[in-house]
């Protein structure tokens, strides 16, 4: 197996022990503004995508992607399951040539569109859009333009993901099953975003695992001072 | 000739929406895809999936949703298809029949198809 495809499997499984540790947290917040079914789904579905990717014969990464999310798209119900698994599956094809800084861009760019798409949600409408965006923006910015290594992009597309998830609490819901709470939804955590920040951080711990590296302490902001001139031109 | 899916997230919404379009629908081929597959209420990509090939001769598929889940899991299930498949903008029981009666004419066309479901969603009942 190459070592990319290694690191999915890795990755995968990661993130299954920490969605099932956070299963109940999760249920918790789904109760308060949706139907209480994201932890006991998400569990489920990314148990059954770890043994799923464990199982292939020496596959690439791409191939690994897409096998996490066909059985995440099957195993989760409601709108999870097309979001997190129909995305990645599309996605996926991003990853043909393997990870590497651009296709790894590539790959989050083409994700954050179709969760966007796909749940025909912007920013500020509390789901996990607003977490997903600032970390896509973050992540690319941090590779294309900051120049930093794919792991302190990762680090810092996490620690802009949080302060997403962070601003789902205190605007309404417009989008999903929590909208129909119209003003109630206010003040709550959504649980949408907060299980993509999981994955995150799972994902960057695999990265520093593989890399034999540390996890950076960075927050979400840019090294670099913007040339006002440059960006008016 | 131009195929049918119904996606609901009751199993027995889709199947009695398929017992009423069946009754005007001839030969179309019309398939119920409801439930999340385990008993219960919503909707799964697989059950449509199987369900857009059962109904797909080569002329295409028109699929009719009702809310949600079943609009994000009927689109992924169409990526996914080997085949021509359109979502129709339209009410799920109305749209179901207008587009079974549609598909029975010998000139139908996957667009025509569609268009006679989105129509239903002008039928006025007061």
């Amino acid at each position: 197996m190459s070592g990319d495809a290694a690191a999915i499997v890795a990755a995968v499984e990661a993130v299954a022990e920490r969605i099932q540790a956070e299963r109940d947290h999760l249920t918790d917040l789904d109760s308060a503004i949706g139907d209480a079914d994201h932890g006991g789904n998400m569990a489920r579905g990314w148990a059954e995508a770890a043994d799923a990717v464990a199982d292939l014969d020496d596959p690439d990464a791409q191939t690994a992607v897409k096998t996490a999310g066909k059985t995440v798209l099957s195993e989760v119900g409601g709108a999870a399951g097309p979001l997190y698994g129909g995305s990645l599956v599309f996605a996926s094809q991003e990853l043909e040539g393997g990870i590497t800084p651009e296709t790894a861009v590539a790959f989050a760019e083409t994700y954050l569109e179709k969760v966007q798409d796909r749940g025909d949600a912007t920013v500020g409408d509390q789901t996990m859009v607003d977490a997903l965006t600032p970390a896509v923006h973050t992540f690319k910015k941090s590779i294309e333009t900051d120049d930093l290594s794919p792991l302190e992009a990762l680090a810092k597309a996490v620690a802009a993901a949080e302060a997403g998830v962070q601003f789902t609490v205190p605007i309404r819901a417009s989008k999903g099953r929590a909208s129909y709470l119209g003003w109630r939804s206010v003040g709550h955590q959504d649980p949408g975003a907060t299980s993509t920040l999981y994955i995150m951080e799972e994902l960057l711990d695999t990265a520093a695992d593989q890399l034999d590296s540390e996890v950076p302490d960075v927050d979400a902001s840019s090294p670099t001072i913007p040339d006002a001139e440059a960006a008016e031109n | 000739m131009v195929g049918l899916v119904v996606v609901s997230h009751s199993a027995k919404a889709a199947e009695g929406i398929v017992e009423v379009a069946a009754e005007m629908g001839g030969d179309t081929a019309i398939e119920a895809a409801g439930g999340d597959g385990d008993g219960s209420i919503g909707t799964d990509a697989d059950r449509i999936s199987d369900a857009l090939a059962a109904a797909d001769d080569g002329d295409g598929v028109v699929v009719l949703v009702d809310l949600g889940s079943a609009v994000m899991n009927a689109e992924v299930a169409i990526e996914l298809h080997d085949g021509e498949a359109v979502i129709a903008d339209g009410p799920v029981l109305e749209g179901a029949v207008n587009a079974a009666v549609a598909a029975t004419d010998p000139k139908a066309t996957l667009e025509s198809v569609v268009e006679q479901a989105e129509a239903a969603a002008d039928i006025e009942k007061t």
